[in-house]
């Protein structure tokens, strides 16, 4: 059985279905004027094989090309892309089955951040008495590394609310590099989660050895696309309105072998779209079809997420305010369009201005998380210990956010509220007013232990005392301590030989590991 | 079922918190099997004594709940029905006791005072109490003063406990202790105090004995006066 993940059942909406449909008749008319600017030479050559009006820009510094999008083609693509998505995982019971015309929320990690936070809780003596001693959490960032990357990943195969794995940290480490970061991602990721992965590509190259190693995972070919334990995220589009050359390029050869692929943009309201929310919706979601129609141009039938990042600036300096009222606005406008169109979404949440954990990251990623998951998204990249907007991953913030997740996950449970559920609790009612006590305590016991009841916020302190971030330390220790299920020896052993430009640290199997 | 047996079972019920055989407790598989009253009548019949019934069942029992309450595995509802359960056993065990001569850990009245129909807590505690061998005498709720004197004057309880929710009821809790030293009752019964309203230096305030903040505390308290 698939993973469930919640659904919601009257999903909220932000904009009328009349704005919707101006959105969309906007869009289509950016598609054609302005239209994009195309730097990648293959998806010019596709689109004005199809019949949109192509034609080469004069003196631009790089080979580029004008590309004017008809309506038809626009209408085409969005019938043929399926309306429904399976994002397979190496184990079968973490699957994410996401329907288009479902508002099924599957809470996932992400994203791609330079900056590791570490945590330490060093001891501070009160200068007014020496004998008060406090211990103040104190974060430490450094650059990222693939053992970072196995660790998150580690966690995250036991964080319960969290569905699937976007990988949460760009590897740095001296013997990375451009030829070999997209296995060993990969590689490090699969191997410490059965939930699905999803990553971006840094190397066209590294394409074939990546899906190669996917296919061994999943057991061949065949077994790979009925159960695609991977996909892809991709930003072809850049704000506003620009095919770039090397995603372009990557993305077409991902739908080429027909696998699951997030066409993904991310404006930024103010400096690359407009600073209205209007102008921005209209513009994200002109680029957001443009990059599913090339997909479904290359394959018919790709099965694609449609993708939205929407950011407001930060008028203090001009970078992504993701912690933002507005941004969540622009989120839930783009899970209405995903909606309209009856496509999956991947949709953007969690992601916070505030550099490191605490009260800040706390009120704006919770804020975000409610409000975006209530408008139902399929695949909510919640990003889960992201900090300093893409900037910074934390794990520690990551345990966080699960016991936040797991108070939003029951909060939007189904009402019990019908007639057996109804006369039990008359029975109780009656039985209780004829006591002489009136209490009703003793029912409460079964309802507790079946998981009817929410429990304390597992981080809570004894008395006055705020043991938050120690707790949770504390908890992701317990994590980072609980096995994980590897890819087996001989697949890994398979692996190794096969895939070149893997670490040979990677694999747990090696001798004396 | 051999005296272990019963014993044994005795414990285990207590520690489900089942008080008798329509009670579910945590493990279904008792489900429908004797509670803790049928099993306390079950080892009368079998001659146990109700010295061995108390401290190899009940007490050894709540033992365990106390451990796994201070240990976050049960909770308080959890506690109550333990407490509830022992209370009923020593119900049945109390003319049986009175009998042979046996004290009990001794006599406490607990009521809400007048003004204040806020009885959860004064409730909670008075279970809690009960199912630690305390012989609990709950006058109620909104009970004037003069009742709880009269009460204390005709059955000499060792303990006293007034509850308030309210600050503009606990007031009252002074002109109880105030009744008591007119009526010459005051060295005769000790006077515990609690309520979200009060607090320790109301206590001293008003010239009770002590403030205890919740059951277990009281509890811990009355039996450090053992």
């Amino acid at each position: 059985l698939p993973r469930e993940g919640i659904l919601i059942s009257n999903p909220y909406k932000r904009i009328t279905d009349e704005q919707v449909r101006q959105i969309h008749r906007a869009s289509l008319q950016i598609l054609v004027d302005p239209g994009l600017i195309c730097f990648s030479k293959k998806a010019a050559e596709i689109f004005q094989s199809h019949g949109a009006e192509v034609s080469a820009v004069a003196d631009a510094d790089h080979p580029c090309w004008h590309i004017k999008i008809p309506e038809k083609l626009v209408m085409e693509a969005l019938d043929s892309a399926p309306k429904t998505v399976k994002l397979g995982a190496r184990n079968p019971d973490n699957a994410l089955i996401m329907k288009g015309d479902e508002p099924r929320v599957f809470f996932i990690s992400g994203s791609e951040t330079n900056i590791w936070l570490d945590v330490d809780f060093p001891t501070y003596v009160r200068k007014s008495d020496s004998s008060g001693e406090i211990q103040v959490p104190e974060f430490h960032p450094r650059r990222a590394t693939v053992a970072d990357l196995c660790q998150s990943a580690h966690v995250c195969e036991h964080l319960e609310t969290l569905d699937g794995y976007i990988r949460t940290v760009n590897i740095q480490d001296e013997d990375i590099t451009g030829d070999n970061k997209d296995v060993n991602k990969f590689f490090a990721s699969l191997n410490n989660t059965t939930k699905h992965v999803m990553s971006g590509l840094t190397s066209l190259e590294q394409l074939d050895n990546v899906v190669r190693m996917a296919e061994l995972i999943a057991g061949g070919e065949e077994a790979l696309k009925e159960n695609p334990i991977i996909s892809f995220i991709t930003c072809l589009v850049k704000s506003p309105l620009q095919f770039v050359e090397d995603t372009t390029d990557a993305f077409i050869e991902i739908c080429q072998r027909g696998l699951p692929v997030v066409v993904s943009s991310s404006p930024q309201a103010g400096t690359t779209a407009p600073i209205k929310e209007a102008g921005i919706m209209a513009q994200i979601n002109a680029e957001v079809l443009a990059g599913i129609t090339l997909g479904q141009l290359v394959n018919k039938g790709t099965p694609m997420l449609y993708g939205s990042v929407p950011v407001r600036a930060r008028m203090d300096t001009l970078s992504d305010s993701y912690g933002s009222v507005e941004t969540s606005q622009y989120n839930i406008d783009c899970v209405q369009m995903a909606q309209f169109y009856k496509l999956p979404n991947y949709s953007t949440s969690g992601v916070c201005d505030a550099k490191i954990p605490g009260q800040q990251a706390s009120i704006e990623r919770l804020f975000s998380d409610i409000v975006v998951t209530l408008s139902g998204p399929q695949f909510l990249h919640c990003a889960y210990g992201l900090l300093d907007c893409n900037a910074v991953f934390c794990l520690l913030q990551a345990v966080l956010d699960d016991a936040h997740f797991q108070m939003l996950k029951f909060f939007l449970n189904t009402p019990k509220i019908n007639q057996p559920e109804l006369a039990e609790t008359m029975k109780q009612i009656k039985e209780v007013v004829a006591t002489p006590q009136k209490l009703y305590i003793r029912y409460i016991r079964q309802v507790m232990r079946s998981g009817e009841i929410t429990p304390p916020y597992p981080f809570e302190g004894d008395g006055e005392s705020d043991n938050v971030f120690a707790l949770a330390y504390q908890r992701m220790n317990e994590l980072l301590a609980k096995p994980v299920e590897h890819i087996d020896p001989e697949t890994t052993a398979d692996i190794f030989r096969e895939i070149p430009g893997l670490l040979p640290r990677l694999n747990v199997y090696k001798e004396g590991k | 079922m051999t005296e272990d047996d019963i014993i044994a079972r005795l414990k285990e019920n207590v520690i489900q918190g089942r008080k008798n055989q329509d009670e579910e407790g945590i493990d279904e598989k008792l489900s429908g099997t004797p509670g803790v009253v049928e099993l306390t009548r079950l080892a009368l019949e079998k001659n146990i004594s109700p010295e061995d019934i108390i401290n190899k069942a009940l007490t050894a029992g709540m033992t365990v709940v106390g451990d796994k309450y201070a240990s976050k595995e049960y909770f308080i509802p959890d506690m109550l029905a333990s407490a509830e359960a022992v209370g009923e056993a020593m119900e049945i065990l109390k003319p049986i006791l009175e009998a042979a001569n046996v004290e009990t850990k001794g006599k406490f009245a607990i009521a809400t005072v007048q003004g204040d129909i806020h009885d959860i807590g004064k409730n909670i505690v008075a279970i809690l109490l009960r199912g630690a061998g305390y012989e609990v005498y709950d006058l109620g709720s909104d009970v004037p003063t003069e009742k709880i004197i009269e009460f204390i004057k005709k059955e000499e309880p060792d303990y006293l406990g007034l509850s308030a929710l309210l600050t503009t009821t606990m007031t009252e809790m002074e002109v109880v202790v105030k009744a008591l030293k007119d009526n010459g009752l005051r060295d005769k019964v000790k006077v515990l105090i609690g309520g979200a309203a009060v607090s320790d230096e109301y206590a001293q305030h008003i010239g009770a004995d002590a403030y205890c903040p919740d059951g277990f505390h009281a509890i811990k308290l009355l039996d450090s006066f053992q």
